[in-house]
């Protein structure tokens, strides 16, 4: 008997997604395969990295990143100029850490500064990340959606909780393009998206933050969530759920034990740096397997290993 | 392939007898095929009959057993594709590769660093459980790294396609049920005679999919059904098309030539970049590598790695959870903090594990919050104030303690306020975010 391939064709096709402006814009979505099947369809465009950056310098950022980036870090349009020359990401998570009230508290017009001068100071596209303080997230993303006009950035993200302001300013009024977050469920991110649509917010401004966990911190919920969507997107012709997935894998990576504990906390593991670069690249590889369009990084090097294992796939 | 209830029926002697309890064979046949009975109500069905029976109800992937005694493991066994259609059984296996070019020093630094990276999580052993030894055609030094890695205990996968060194090779560990990575066209009769003879399991190696259907099916025309697939490609887009083709086609096309377990080189594919290594070897975890062999293990990519493999791994339908109660560590008095956390299996072995390693006699306060994490549960509304009261209320401490500390979770500070309300008499105390801060807080608290 000859080899009989099992033929996958889904009816279903994710949506494509363009952000920022220019050269070096980029579009995610786009295949009707399940991530990295070249050999069942059209695959679409590969999917994107990021690199993440902070409004203020970070207190609890891995001290090797620290000495990597230096005085840059002050600054977040140099810190974002210097990535953008030496790694040349896809894309720059612009992250409020500063934003949160329980922080820093910096006030929505000093982050909008600081938006505006990382905006001028790169042609890379460009997303926005919050302080996960939904109240000041919402008016930290409306205005800074208004200041940044005509730039075509991602924010991250809409919620339940805020979605009709950041989704009013974000999408309608300014034309950025708005992601939906949810926590780690099917139901939950249909349901996000199909309020953002009653809202007025087209599919095509759209993409998906489906949550994010940590390999070994309840990753195979959010691996099985991410299976699911894609199925129903591809399968069922969900258009529901044809939005491309974006994950900011760094967010969480980074402040599991396995990243964090120090060389004295135990002496066996090694150098803390590595650590959490391995954490990072394993937890970004399984999100892109299960169907992340596009996930965020925090180390160079997680970049470039990321890149190239994309690349790898799609050979 | 699943029977019909008529094919079920044409294996039935026919004869209407009812002493399966049915009016007729054909009615019992019906009941076989939908599952409702079982074949050996009758008592007049040929042996043939049930062998054909059991062959057609046959999983569609076989499991294969590699190693002996306590280190034996099964492979493969799969029946899904997605893990929330079911639940996926066999855990892959890690493997470190040796080959006889390596020299002494690296043999054995990799055989330290094989015995130090051996650590529990979340109530499971975590190491390597296999070695890869490759050929490249020095035997002598390829036997004796075989032999120097004897006593480490692990499942042996002998990479080897020269069938006289194989033999060598095999003679030496046969007694652990190695798998020989060594078939492939040019030499399969000679492969599949030695792997019989010996009883070890065969990995299949072709460069395209299609050949190693071929191959895969000749072996089983050899009536040899111990197998492994080796479907590590060129580069690795190949092997990724390769390795779920392979799983594809054994469970949704129901094709058992491709119903075994695979091995993924992703050490190959890798190129000594170790980053690259992991990023691979964390695809294949999710991307049915049965096997996946890397280049050494140290504790910056074991730990992502197992940690991967053990939520990959876990039954979507019972999430894990601990018993609510109160855990008790290093002897607690009178005096002794008490900490709360959740019922989920995860937050539990992270948190007491902390807590041990902190040496600080404390209480566990454990309630049932609907076996979720901390964050989870408090959304989900199973832990509020109300529960850690009634837990706390219920758990005998008030009437133990003459100094009467609770630490919540940092990710619940929140609930302070309310907590101090329910808990009259008590310090309600918020603990740090992460359980690793945990021995330090506890060291520093009085
Ligand atoms: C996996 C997951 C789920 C799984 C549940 C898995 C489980 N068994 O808990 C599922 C998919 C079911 C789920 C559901 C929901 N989830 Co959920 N989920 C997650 C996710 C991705 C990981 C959780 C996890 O496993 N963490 C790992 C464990 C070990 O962490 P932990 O319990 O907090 O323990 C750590 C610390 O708290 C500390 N610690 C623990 N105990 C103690 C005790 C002391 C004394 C100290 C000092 C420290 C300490 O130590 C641990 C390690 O450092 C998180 C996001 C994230 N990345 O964290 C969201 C998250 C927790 N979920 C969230 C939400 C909202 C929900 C839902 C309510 C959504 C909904 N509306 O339905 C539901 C609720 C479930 C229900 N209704 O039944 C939110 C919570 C938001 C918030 N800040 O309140 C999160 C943060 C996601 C988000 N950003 O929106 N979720
Ligand atoms: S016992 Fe066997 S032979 Fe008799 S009726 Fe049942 S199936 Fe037919």
């Amino acid at each position: 008997m000859a080899y009989t391939k099992v033929a996958k064709k889904y009816s279903g096709k994710i949506n494509e997604v363009t952000l920022g402006t220019g050269d070096k814009a980029i579009t995610i979505g786009g295949r009707n395969v399940l991530p990295f099947h070249h050999f069942d369809g059209e695959i679409g465009h590969p999917p994107k990295v990021g690199i993440e950056i902070t409004d203020i310098v970070p207190d609890d950022w891995n001290n090797a990143l620290k000495n990597l980036y230096g005085d840059v870090m002050g600054d977040a349009a140099k810190w974002a100029k210097y990535v953008e020359d030496n790694y040349a990401p896809d894309f720059i998570c612009l992250h409020f850490v500063g934003a949160s009230p329980d922080g820093a508290n910096k006030s929505v017009e000093e982050c909008v500064e600081v938006a505006k001068q990382v905006a001028a100071a790169i042609t890379t596209p460009l997303v926005v990340a919050g302080c996960k303080n939904d109240e000041k997230d919402g008016e930290l993303f409306a205005a800074v959606a208004e200041a940044l006009q005509g730039k075509n950035i991602l924010i991250l993200a809409a919620k339940e909780e805020n979605y009709k302001t950041v989704g009013a300013a974000g999408a309608l009024a300014y034309q950025q393009k708005v992601a939906a977050e949810s926590s780690v469920d099917i139901n939950l991110a249909k349901q996000l998206n199909i309020l953002m649509n009653q809202l007025g917010v087209k599919a095509e401004d759209m993409v998906m933050h489906l949550g994010v966990a940590a390999a070994g911190y309840g990753f195979e919920y959010l691996s099985s969530t991410m299976d699911r969507v894609v199925l129903a997107a591809l399968g069922q012709n969900d258009t529901t759920l044809q939005m491309p997935i974006i994950t900011p894998v760094s967010f969480e990576t980074w402040g599991v034990k396995e990243a964090v504990a120090t060389e004295a906390d135990e002496p066996e593991w090694g150098s803390a740096e590595e650590r959490g670069i391995h954490m990072e690249v394993a937890t970004a590889a399984a999100c892109l397997v299960s169907g992340a369009d596009a996930v965020i990084v925090r180390h160079p090097k997680s970049l470039q290993t990321v890149k190239s294992l994309i690349e790898g796939l799609l050979e | 392939m699943a029977l019909t209830g008529l094919d079920i029926f044409k294996l039935t002697p026919r004869k209407n007898c009812k002493e399966c309890g049915f009016p007729t064979c054909m009615a019992f046949a019906m009941k076989v095929a939908s599952g409702a009975v079982e074949i050996e109500k009758c008592p007049h069905i040929s042996d043939e009959a049930k062998a054909k029976l059991s062959e057609a109800t046959a999983p569609p992937m076989r499991t294969i057993k590699v190693g002996t005694g306590d280190y034996e493991k099964a492979l493969g066994g799969e029946t899904v594709l997605f893990r929330h259609e079911k639940t996926f059984v066999n855990r892959n296996l890690f493997a470190v590769q040796f080959a006889d070019q390596m020299t002494d020093d690296e043999v054995s630094g990799k055989i330290a660093n094989l015995k130090k990276v051996d650590y529990e999580r979340i109530g499971e052993q975590m190491h390597v459980e296999a070695v890869a030894v490759k050929y490249t055609g020095n035997k002598e030094r390829y036997l004796d790294v075989i032999k120097q890695l004897k006593d480490l205990n692990k499942v042996f996968i002998l990479v080897c396609d020269d069938a006289a060194v194989a033999a060598e090779a095999v003679a030496l560990v046969k007694e652990t049920k190695p798998v020989l990575v060594g078939a492939n066209a040019g030499n399969l009769d000679e492969m599949v005679k030695l792997a019989k003879d010996n009883g070890v399991v065969l990995g299949l190696s072709a460069d395209t999919v299609e050949d190693l259907y071929a191959l895969a099916e000749k072996a089983q025309g050899l009536d040899y059904k111990e197998l492994v697939l080796n479907t590590t490609g060129e580069n690795i887009a190949k092997t990724f098309e390769k390795t779920i083709e392979v799983r594809r086609t054994a469970l949704e096309g129901k094709d058992r030539t491709f119903g075994y377990p695979s091995i993924v080189f992703v050490n190959d594919l890798a190129k000594d970049n170790a980053y690259l290594q992991t990023a691979l070897a964390a695809t294949f975890i999710l991307k049915y590598g049965s096997i996946i062999v890397l280049d050494d293990i140290e504790y910056a990519n074991a730990l992502p790695l197992f940690a991967l493999r053990q939520n990959i791994f876990t039954d979507p339908q019972k999430p894990m959870r601990v018993e609510p109660k109160v855990y008790e560590f290093a002897n607690p008095d009178a005096e002794s903090p008490v900490l709360l956390t959740v019922d989920f299996a995860l937050t539990y072995f992270v948190v007491s594990g902390e807590i041990e390693r902190a040496k600080v006699p404390a209480y566990l306060a454990v309630p049932d919050a609907g076996g979720l994490s901390v964050l989870t549960s408090w959304a989900a509304g199973k832990l509020g104030a109300s529960v850690i009261r009634d837990m706390i209320k219920n758990s005998g401490l008030e009437e133990k303690l003459t100094r009467k500390r609770l630490v919540l979770p940092g990710k619940v500070a929140v609930l302070k306020g309310e907590v101090e309300e329910e808990l009259p008499g008590w310090e309600i105390i918020v603990g740090p975010e992460e359980a690793m801060q945990i021995p330090k807080f506890l060291r520093e608290l009085n």
